[in-house]
């Protein structure tokens, strides 16, 4: 295939990031594929270690890289194309040169995430004079005009704000301007709202979602939060255990979604419109340890329909398919029958 | 910051005045609570078979004879307005800050403190020097290179260096290095610094290294630790997200954070020895501080002791204060 010509923009192919440890190998990111366009959004869903983050940080390159015997880092296998340039084969040297510059990250927590002894100006000045010889005063108009650009009031006096000097939002919106500031086509959310005050998490999805149309940037949206996808994302990705388990266009996920974890997902969201006396449904059970996923189905264990897979569930895992190319579902059950489900019981419950 | 400056040097006053109340207690009142009478304490003072009324006037000069609230109070009033001893013979004049007179070896305790200063603070300045920078650096260089043969190499360095005691290391050094290879000057030379300073260099080297070698010790894994710390911070990973390159995460980002308590424990040592580098002294033969106050504690020379101590507490509070600012003006959260 060609550098750039047919490939998608963002192309993940069979990533997996394992970590060798004293007690196994954890395979935190165990084989998962996808492909992202500029200007479109990819939810990432899933519960702490389902390995959405660790998927964010090795598309960046953020982890230490195992030796050649496979200790001491990550083992990282598969292949991410960025714009055509593979990131997994590439030197480190040349993957630090696109980190800020062609793809950047914002963090869950804004206040951790920035420096607390150098000011948010000079955090994005340097961010901006790694990838481009200027001058300070140039690089300093340069961040007043994108802290102006994610609503921060008075920028020219904020710039020499500390973070902690910042409200939650102002500084998640400081933690943006900071991602944005060269104005990467790669643009990688992890959590970006879950810190912050409910009121404000509105502000700040929306202001990702317009800069992302003003940058023509993909967006890769890292949460637990199926209503944050909801609102910004096209297509979603479910992950559990280091694999995705469905994957498909944010509506057909949402009007008709097929994996069982993805109905207990949406199941344990709070609906304002739900009657009170109506619990949520908590998926039972804990997500599985990395290091002994289960065997077969890695969902099997919390699943309620292992019954009615004939016994595969525990033995074989299951294949990511399904009728339609633009809905990919990890499950034993029978398509018909999941439709059938959903439809039969799990709908009118959400 | 300014407000909290002079608030805090009023509490520095206050701290001294309770630190000699309690040295005076210490070296004046406890002997008799032991038993001792002023006469048996006065009685050091004179010579062989003293007479009754020699005995009385050492008492007198001392100011044994009167209560010890007013000892006390007196004892302050000359540090602040200075007062004249006489020594039997003729009158001595001792200006403020007055400490008092030595009748051990008849010299005023102020001058006495403020020429041995140079020989400390000589001690203290160049040691300080190496144990920071060879302390933060093998740390900084463990914390990186965290598990490899560096890091254990400067582990086990830096076990060593706070085990070895400076009188075991001064003879491990300058046998081979002063008295079989005369490479340096044997322990005991001292000259100053603006009498030669070269010589003075060569003279430092050694008393130096064996201070700084145990506190460069405690600052490589005082480092490490702290760069350990902070290189798992979001923030770390977040200079890392930016693109920086490694060198800049490590240098600018991580060690910026970690070397702020460090800088804060660096004050308080370095006043610590300017307040006496007391082994290195000793092993070393250099009349400095710690030197003076081995001697005059040896000799019962009350006026001496109370004076260093009270010297070296200064100095402990006064870096203490220092330190505080510093801290404030290192992190911008710090408010005073």
């Amino acid at each position: 295939m060609t550098a750039g010509g047919e490939r998608p923009f963002l192309d993940v192919r069979d990533l997996r990031v394992h970590f060798p440890t004293d007690d196994g190998v954890v395979k935190s990111v165990d084989g998962i594929s996808f492909a992202l366009e500029r200007g479109k959004t990819l939810g990432i869903v899933g519960e702490s270690g389902s390995g959405k983050s660790v998927t964010s940080l090795s598309l960046l390159g953020l982890h230490r890289r195992a030796d050649r015997k496979g200790r001491g880092g990550a083992r990282i296998s598969g292949g991410i194309w960025l714009d055509g340039q593979d990131l997994v084969t590439a030197s480190a040297e040349e993957v630090r040169r696109l980190r800020g510059e062609k793809m950047a990250m914002i963090f869950q927590d804004p206040l951790s995430a920035m420096h607390p002894f150098y000011t948010v100006g000079a955090q994005i000045i340097e961010a901006y004079r790694v990838h481009n010889k200027v001058s300070k005063p140039v690089a300093r108009k340069r961040a007043i005009e994108l802290l102006e650009l994610v609503g921060i009031p008075q920028p020219n006096t904020r710039v020499d704000d500390f973070p902690h000097q910042f409200s939650g939002g102002m500084r998640q919106r400081a933690m943006i301007a900071m991602a944005l500031v060269c104005n990467p086509r790669l643009l990688i959310a992890d959590e970006p709202t879950t810190a912050l005050d409910v009121t404000v998490q509105a502000q700040i999805l929306d202001l990702m979602r317009d800069l992302q149309r003003e940058f023509d940037s993909a967006l890769i949206l890292i949460t637990h939060d199926l209503g944050v996808v909801a609102e910004l994302a096209d297509d979603i990705m479910v992950m559990y255990g280091g694999k995705a388990v469905e994957y498909g266009t944010a509506e057909t996920v949402f009007r008709q979604p097929e994996h069982p974890y993805t109905w207990g997902l949406l199941g344990s969201m709070p609906r304002i419109d739900r009657a009170v006396q109506d619990r949520l449904s908590p998926i039972r059970g804990n997500p599985p340890s990395l290091i002994n996923v289960p065997a077969g189905c890695a969902f099997h264990p919390r699943c309620p329909y292992t019954a009615e897979t004939g016994g595969r569930s525990d033995t074989e895992i299951p294949r990511l398919a399904g009728s339609d190319p633009g809905h990919l579902v990890r499950c034993h059950l029978d398509p018909a029958r999941r439709q059938e489900i959903f439809t039969e019981q799990i709908r009118e419950n959400l | 910051m300014l407000t909290f400056i002079v608030r805090r040097l009023f509490a520095v006053a206050g701290l001294l005045l309770v630190v000699a109340f309690v040295t005076m207690v210490i070296f004046y009142e406890m002997p008799q609570w032991g038993g001792q009478t002023p006469a048996t304490m006065a009685v050091q003072y004179v010579g062989k078979q003293p007479s009754p009324a020699a005995i009385q006037g050492v008492i007198h000069r001392f100011g044994f004879d009167r209560s010890f609230l007013v000892q006390y109070i007196d004892y302050i009033r000359t540090i602040v307005t200075g007062t004249t001893f006489s020594d039997g013979t003729q009158d001595i004049v001792c200006k403020a800050p007055c400490l008092g007179y030595s009748f051990r070896n008849y010299q005023q305790v102020w001058p006495t403190i403020l020429g041995d200063l140079p020989v400390t603070f000589s001690i203290a300045a160049g040691a300080g020097v190496l144990w920071l920078f060879f302390g933060v650096a093998s740390g900084l260089a463990s914390a990186v290179r965290k598990g490899s043969l560096l890091d254990r190499a400067s582990m086990v360095t830096a076990l060593l260096g706070i085990s070895l005691p400076v009188y075991f290391l001064a003879p491990l050094l300058s046998l081979p290095l002063a008295y079989r290879w005369s490479i340096l000057p044997a322990p005991g030379s001292y000259v100053g610094i603006l009498s030669d300073p070269g010589q003075w260099f060569l003279d430092m080297i050694l008393p130096w290294t064996c201070l700084a070698f145990g506190l460069a010790a405690l600052y490589t894994r005082l480092t490490r630790a702290g760069m350990l710390d902070v290189l798992s911070e979001d923030f770390v990973r977040t200079a890392r997200a930016k693109g920086l390159s490694e060198r800049r995460v490590i240098l600018k980002h991580a060690l910026r954070a970690a070397i702020t308590p460090i800088i804060t424990i660096f004050g308080m040592d370095f006043a610590t020895v300017l307040g006496g580098a007391v082994l290195v002294e000793i092993t070393f033969s250099m009349k400095g501080i710690g030197f003076l106050a081995i001697t005059s504690i040896q000799n019962g020379d009350f006026p001496m002791m109370m004076g260093v101590t009270l010297f070296a507490a200064a100095f402990i509070v006064l870096a203490n204060l220092l330190v505080d600012v510093m801290y404030a003006v290192a992190d911008p959260r710090v408010r005073l």
